[in-house]
């Protein structure tokens, strides 16, 4: 049933019917509404059975999770930017420890200067933490994603965290099919942890491992996130099955079939490109949308699938890497690699800059014309880089 | 299990001999059902403090909890010294996460096993001084004021032995250490106001803090069992000379601990709900010298030349500890 509710509410009370027993927060704008609606449910008691910890930093957050989810619970946190890299150290632990932690990330910029508006900055810096990365492009994706999330973390035994743009989805609010109890109930199963700190059955977790083993143990990380890609699918078409909704996981082509130019992006900005993609395919421009849900691991096969007709590709980044260019553009390349293809990287909307259909417009018309630098700044005011270098470019 | 009645030894100590004692007040260690929680084969220095003071306590929380123990290791020494891949010396159930995070990881722990229902199993989390006075502050400081069903036990031997005897918050003034070396006017560790994490932990009110070092180890399972009878945050502090970081004799470790009670250098004590309930008082008090000649990383402050400066400054820090903690003793 359709109810007007915040994107923050609709995924609380999606995370709320995945029953966590341990959720530990705290509080980053704008993450905030989450774990604030997440503690009425359990303080109100329509959430039992689960521990709400208020922890004192994002470090500790994470530490709480990890040790939540080595005692057999099932656990989750959410954060945002600053709280996300303040917990960089456990995030990488609580991959390598195989936990099945699930993580919402309500993606914003990192400062300096500071800013708490949204772009991808946040998540993007953590690709290779060993966490699955799901990327919602709207609120109805970023409550389906949560119960797909849990599901595959624990089939798997490893972290995932749910990318959903801050403000742009965490406030806003629109109609959302919350998914019914008995429906997350029939896709997931009761947690059953890989190993669990029991003193019936001691075991040693978070041995110290040397250069005789190391290796094998980040390859078998790299293995697990490799079998991750061929159950994306088919999870997702078990949750479509009983939702009677949702996409296919990894890659969500849209107008694709024959597109000579493809724009790839990740998370809300798809819905502005999908209808700047329809106007310009009202006049006569043969271009189309390929949004990335899955950007870890990274779905190299379904991009070459969808974007092997395509002539060029527009990769739009929601985050920079500095002194380099695109963050998701250069996996891009490296999985189209040996083609003809053209590639573009723009980087757009950072630190909550809106990214509009007009310059969508333009930009992919310019690209589609081949008119378009390699690496363009959309809506770049050059008249205030001039003032701050004196004049230079 | 059979009882032996044997002659009364005199240990040379203050101890009276475990034999003597009633056969339910003897050390856990003494006993045939012993838990053994880490064994022997870990690869710790001879003469190690810490190894010996996480035995008895884990022995004796075992012991008090019916071996219904969970156990979390912060990054250390202890970590190390007992779990090289693919060896494991825990018998007990154990996790390692992370350098700066073991109090909130118990508490992780802790609110699982709350959620499961299971809240007959008990949390441990230990780790060494620098884990816990200084990377780990703020998470073991976030457990106390969440009243966290945890014990957290400090192993402190004064300085980051793991990474090669670097100074920590919890080293104290003049020692030498790898980063305070003992040259220039004022060589070693400069006079700081210090960091007493067990009054920190005082300060949040916490039902139970208390105080031990390797030479008490009765007293240090007493305090175990003390603490493992209470529920909320609790915090145990236990000094655990170390011959490589401190430069002493293997076999003195026992020795030194008695030393830096006897001297009022290290207070021993227990606290509840942020009041002193009680001192181990000093019989026979010795001055700081007797303490601090039998390690190198004072020999700076004998030679060439005794500084007598400098160790007028530590004696005055233990006669202050004498007085504010009232722990007696003749001089």
């Amino acid at each position: 049933m359709l109810s007007q509710i915040e994107g923050s509410r609709a995924v609380a009370e999606a995370v709320a019917r995945c029953r966590p027993q341990v959720i530990c927060a705290y509080p980053i704008s704008p993450q905030t509404h989450i774990v604030e609606a997440l503690s009425a449910l359990v303080k109100s008691g329509r959430l039992t059975g689960c521990e709400y910890v208020n922890v004192e930093s994002e470090f500790a957050a994470m530490s709480v999770a990890i040790g939540a989810s080595a005692a057999g619970a099932r656990a989750y946190t959410a954060t945002a930017s600053q709280g996300l890299l303040y917990m960089v150290e456990a995030l990488y632990n609580a991959a390598g420890l195989g936990l099945p932690i699930v993580m919402t990330v309500a993606n914003r910029a990192i400062g300096a200067p500071i800013n708490i508006w949204n772009d991808h900055s946040d998540t993007m810096s953590q690709r290779d933490s060993g966490w699955i990365q799901l990327y919602a492009e709207s609120n109805q994706d970023a409550v389906d994603l949560h119960v797909l999330a849990f599901r595959l973390a624990e089939e798997l035994s490893t972290p995932v965290m749910v990318c959903m743009d801050g403000f742009v989805l965490t406030h806003a609010v629109e109609p959302v099919d919350l998914p019914d109890p008995s429906q997350v109930d029939a896709f997931l199963p009761a947690l059953r942890p890989r190993q669990v700190l029991d003193p019936a059955e001691p075991v040693s977790i978070g041995a110290m491992v040397g250069p005789e083993a190391f290796t094998e143990v980040r390859y078998l990380a790299h293995l697990t996130q490799l079998r991750a890609l061929d159950r994306i699918p088919v999870l997702a078409r078990e949750l479509r099955d009983v939702l009677g909704r949702g996409g296919t996981g990894l890659v969500d082509p849209y107008r694709c079939e024959d597109a000579e130019t493809v724009v790839v992006a990740l998370g809300s900005v798809l819905g502005t490109l999908k209808d700047t993609v329809d106007e310009l395919r009202a006049e006569g421009v043969a271009v189309g949308v390929l949004g990335v849900t899955t950007f870890r691991p990274f779905p190299a096969d379904a991009l070459r699938e969808a974007l092997r007709r395509a002539r060029r590709v527009v990769v739009l980044e929601r985050a920079f890497a500095v002194g380099v260019g695109g963050v998701v553009s250069a996996d891009i390349a490296a999985a189209m690699a040996g083609t003809p293809q053209r590639h573009y990287t723009v980087v757009a909307g950072l630190g909550g800059r809106p990214v509009t259909r007009d310059s969508l417009h333009s930009m992919i018309a310019d690209a589609a014309a081949d008119q378009l630098a390699p690496l363009t700044f959309l809506d770049l005011d050059h008249d205030l880089v001039r003032q701050a270098t004196g004049g230079q470019p | 299990m059979t009882v032996q009645r044997v002659k009364f030894y005199q240990t040379g100590s203050f101890a009276v001999g475990n034999r003597l004692l009633d056969p339910a007040q003897r050390s856990t260690q003494a006993r045939m059902d012993r838990a053994n929680s880490i064994t022997s084969g870990h690869r710790a220095c001879q003469g190690c403090g810490e190894a010996l003071a996480a035995r008895y306590v884990l022995d004796a929380a075992s012991r008090a909890t019916g071996g219904q123990l969970v156990v979390v290791n912060a990054t250390g020494c202890l970590e190390v010294f007992s779990t090289p891949y693919p060896e494991s010396a825990w018998r007990v159930p154990w996790l390692h996460s992370l350098f700066g995070n073991a109090p909130a990881v118990a508490s992780g722990v802790a609110a699982a096993l709350r959620a499961r229902g299971r809240t007959e199993i008990r949390v441990i989390g230990q780790g060494g001084d620098g884990g816990t006075v200084d990377i780990g502050f703020g998470a073991l400081s976030g457990m106390f004021e969440r009243n966290d069903d945890v014990l957290y036990v400090c192993y402190d031997n004064q300085a980051y032995m793991n990474t090669g005897v670097q100074r920590s918050g919890a080293t104290p003034p003049a020692a030498r250490t790898a980063t305070t070396p003992a040259v220039g006017p004022q060589p070693g560790n400069t006079f700081g106001q210090g960091k007493s994490a067990p009054l920190v932990a005082m300060a949040h009110e916490i039902p139970y803090v208390a105080t031990a070092t390797v030479a008490g180890l009765r007293d240090l399972e007493a305090k175990v069992f003390r603490a493992m009878q209470l529920r909320g945050a609790r915090y145990l502090h236990v000094l655990v000379p170390c011959p490589l970081g401190w430069g002493s004799g293997t076999g003195e470790t026992i020795r030194l601990g008695r030393l830096a009670v006897e001297t009022g250098l290290f207070p021993v004590f227990e606290a509840e709900r942020g009041e002193v309930v009680a001192v181990t008082p000093i019989r026979r008090r010795l001055p700081v010298e007797e303490y601090l000649r039998p390690q190198r990383r004072y020999a700076h402050l004998f030679e060439p030349a005794v500084r007598s400066d400098v160790i007028e400054r530590l004696q005055a820090m233990a006669d202050r500890n004498v007085r504010r903690f009232h722990l007696g003793g003749k001089r």
